[in-house]
C-alpha cells in the first residue's frame, strides 16, 4: 500500500507533527515502505483464528479499589514549561 | 387528568409535520475510592493536580492497571439496565489531541464493550409509558479539567479528573420528544443512584450527557443528526433538544441540509452552536490498547453480582403498593431514592399505612421542604414520625391535636408522647365526659338549638365547634359527632 503525500500531512496533523511540504515525499515513501513490509503478514492464512491482542493467555492483572497514590501536584507539573497556582498552563485552547 | 399521548406531539413546519428522533450518550462517573487504572484517589473539589499518579499524568513508563471495583460497578448497572454483560471485552485507545489528555488517547473500549443491550421503561410527562433501548455500555477514563477564564492567553490544566472511571450509555434512537429525552435521563439517574453506581450530581458534572438529534417527516428515513456535547441539567436537555430540532427544521425547509457536527449547547442564551469546525477531529484512529489484556468474566462472577443487586425503583413501588396498600402515586413518589424509601418503609412498617403515608407526604415533606432537610438529616426523623403516627392510631390523640404536636416536636426536638403528656393533649374518649360538655353547650345555647329544631341544619356544624374548644380541641371529634347529633334532635 502506497501513502500519498495528502494522507502524510493528515496522519501529521492529527498527531501534531509538523512537517515540512518538503519533507512529505520522503515520509511518504518510508512510510509507505513500512507498511508493505508489514503486509507481508497478509500472506499467513487465520481461518478461523479469534483475533488475539498479545500472544500469552494470562488473565488481566486488576488492582484493588484503594488510594495508594497522588499528593504530588509539584512532581506531577514539574515537567510543565509553564504553571500557575498549581495548575500547569498552556497557549489557551478554546474551540 | 388529562388523558395521556400514546405518541408525542410533531413540530410543525411549512412543508408538513416533524418527528425528532433522540438518542443519548449519558457519561456517568462510577462511584470508588481510587481512578480507573490508578490508586490515586477521586475527590471532588479538591487542589489542583493533587489527585493525580504517574499513570494520569501519562508519565513515560508508567502502566495501566484496572480498578476491579469499578469492572463491578459497570457489571452491576449493566445488569440493573437489563442489559447483557459480555464475558469477553477489551480496552482500546481513542486517540485525539487535547491540553488535558496527558496521553494522547483516551482509554475507552470500542469494539467489545463490557455490556451490550438492555432498556430503560420511562414515563415521560403527559404521555404514555415507553421502553427505551439502550445499545451499548462501556468503561473508559475521563480527561482533565481545561479552565480557560482564568488569564487572557492561557488555559489552566487541572489534571485531578483525568483516570477517573466513566460509564458511557448509549441509548439507541428511540425518543421522540424533549419528555421522552428527560425522563430517562432521569430515570437512568434515580437506577443508577438505586445501584449505588454513580451518585448522579450533574451539577458537578458527575453525571454528563451527549445528545444526538435529528429530525424527519413521520415514516421517512432518519435525518442526519448532530450532537449537542456536554449537557449538564436534565432542564437542559430539553431546552436543548427543542432549540436543535427547531433549528434543523427552518434549516431543511430554507433549502440546505444538516451537516453532522458536534454542537455546543449554551443554557444563557438557550441555543445551539457548532463547536468543531475541523473535519478530521473525529478521526479518533481507535486500536486495542497493548498495555491492557482483554478483560474476561467468569458466570459465576457475574451471578454473584446479580445476587446482590438492590431492589429497583419499578419493583419497589409494585410491591409499596402491594404491601402497604397506597396508591401508584404515593409509590411513585416515596421510591423516588433509596433513602425515601428506607424512611417510608421504616415509618411504615408495623403502622397504618395509609395515616402514615398522609402524614410523610403532606405535613411531614412540607416540614423538610419548610427547614431544608431531607429523609436523612432532619431532627424529627422517622422514628420520631412514628411515634406521632402511633398516638394518632391508638386514639390518643386527634388528628386535629396532632399537627399542633407536630409543630411542637419541630420546636423542641422532644417526642410526640412526651409532648402530649406534658401539654395534657390527651384525647376525651370518655362518653360521660364529652356528653357533659355537650350538655353544658347546649344550656349555653337554646337559642341556637331552637333554630336548629326548625330546620337550620348548617348548625349542627356550630355545637361541634362549641364542643371542640370546650375542651380545647382534645375531644375525639368523630364521638363528638356522634354523641351530639341525637341530643340535638332531641
Amino acid at each position: 500500500m502506497a501513502l500519498d503525500q495528502a494522507t502524510v500531512a493528515r496522519i501529521a496533523n492529527l498527531a501534531r507533527i509538523k512537517v515540512t511540504d518538503d519533507e512529505l515525499q520522503a515520509w511518504a515513501t518510508d512510510l509507505s515502505a513500512i507498511i508493505t513490509f508489514v503486509e507481508q503478514l497478509d500472506e499467513v492464512n487465520v481461518d478461523g483464528v479469534e483475533p488475539m491482542t498479545g500472544v500469552g493467555d494470562f488473565p488481566l492483572p486488576l488492582r484493588v479499589d484503594a488510594v495508594t497514590d497522588g499528593g504530588y501536584a509539584e512532581i506531577v507539573t514539574g515537567n510543565a514549561p509553564e504553571g500557575a497556582l498549581g495548575f500547569y498552563t498552556v497557549p489557551k485552547v478554546v474551540e | 387528568m388529562a388523558e395521556l399521548l400514546e405518541h408525542p406531539k410533531l413540530l410543525k413546519g411549512d412543508s408538513g409535520e416533524w418527528e425528532i428522533v433522540i438518542g443519548l450518550e449519558v457519561h456517568a462517573q462510577v462511584i470508588s475510592n481510587a481512578k480507573l487504572f490508578s490508586g490515586a484517589p477521586i475527590a471532588f473539589g479538591a487542589e489542583p493536580n493533587t489527585q493525580v499518579s504517574l499513570v494520569d499524568a501519562a508519565f513515560p513508563g508508567m502502566l495501566p492497571v484496572l480498578n476491579e471495583h469499578c469492572v463491578e460497578q459497570a457489571v452491576l448497572t449493566g445488569l440493573g439496565i437489563n442489559g447483557t454483560v459480555n464475558k469477553y471485552s477489551r480496552f482500546d485507545r481513542k486517540n485525539y489531541f487535547y491540553a488535558d489528555l496527558p496521553q494522547g488517547y483516551q482509554i475507552s473500549q470500542f469494539e467489545f464493550p463490557i455490556v451490550t443491550g438492555g432498556f430503560v421503561d420511562v414515563e415521560p410527562e403527559g404521555e404514555v409509558p415507553k421502553r427505551i433501548g439502550v445499545t451499548r455500555l462501556h468503561v473508559e477514563q475521563d480527561a482533565g479539567k481545561s479552565i480557560h477564564d482564568q488569564h487572557p492567553t492561557q488555559s489552566y490544566i487541572d489534571l485531578n479528573r483525568s483516570g477517573t472511571a466513566l460509564m458511557e450509555i448509549v441509548s439507541e434512537p428511540d425518543m421522540r420528544s424533549g419528555e421522552q429525552a428527560t425522563a430517562y435521563l432521569t430515570k437512568l439517574r434515580q437506577v443508577l443512584r438505586y445501584l449505588g453506581t454513580c451518585d448522579g450530581n450533574m451539577d458537578q458534572g458527575s453525571m454528563r450527557c451527549d445528545i444526538n438529534v435529528s429530525v424527519r417527516h413521520p415514516g421517512d428515513e432518519l435525518g442526519t443528526r448532530c450532537e449537542v456535547k456536554n449537557v449538564n441539567s436534565i432542564r437542559f436537555v430539553r431546552q436543548a433538544i427543542e432549540y436543535e430540532a427547531r433549528r434543523q427544521i427552518r434549516l431543511i425547509e430554507n433549502g440546505g441540509t444538516v451537516v453532522q457536527e458536534t454542537r455546543l449547547y449554551d443554557p444563557s442564551k438557550g441555543e445551539t452552536r457548532s463547536m468543531r469546525s475541523k473535519e478530521d477531529a473525529h478521526d479518533y484512529r481507535y486500536f486495542p490498547d497493548p498495555d491492557l489484556l482483554p478483560l474476561r468474566l467468569e458466570d459465576e462472577y457475574i451471578e454473584r453480582i446479580r445476587a446482590g443487586m438492590p431492589e429497583l425503583p419499578d419493583a419497589k413501588r409494585a410491591r409499596f403498593v402491594a404491601d402497604y396498600g397506597i396508591s401508584d402515586y404515593d409509590a411513585w413518589v416515596m421510591t423516588a431514592d433509596q433513602d425515601t424509601a428506607d424512611f417510608f418503609e421504616g415509618v411504615v412498617k408495623g403502622r397504618d399505612a395509609k395515616l402514615a403515608t398522609n402524614w410523610i407526604t403532606g405535613d411531614y415533606f412540607a416540614y423538610l421542604n419548610r427547614e431544608g432537610f431531607d429523609v436523612t438529616n432532619a431532627p424529627i426523623g422517622g422514628q420520631k414520625l412514628g411515634g406521632l403516627v402511633d398516638l394518632i392510631s391508638d386514639n390518643t390523640i386527634s388528628g386535629r391535636i396532632a399537627k399542633d404536636v407536630f409543630e411542637a416536636m419541630i420546636e423542641s426536638g422532644k417526642d410526640a408522647a412526651a409532648i402530649v403528656e406534658e401539654k395534657g393533649l390527651v384525647q376525651i374518649t370518655d362518653t360521660g365526659a364529652i356528653e357533659a360538655m355537650i350538655d353544658d353547650v347546649i344550656a349555653k345555647n337554646q337559642d341556637k338549638l331552637e333554630q336548629y329544631r326548625s330546620g337550620k341544619d348548617k348548625l349542627f356544624g356550630f355545637f361541634v365547634g362549641q364542643v371542640m374548644k370546650a375542651t380545647q380541641g382534645k375531644a375525639n371529634p368523630a364521638m363528638v359527632n356522634q354523641l351530639l347529633k341525637p341530643k340535638l334532635d332531641g
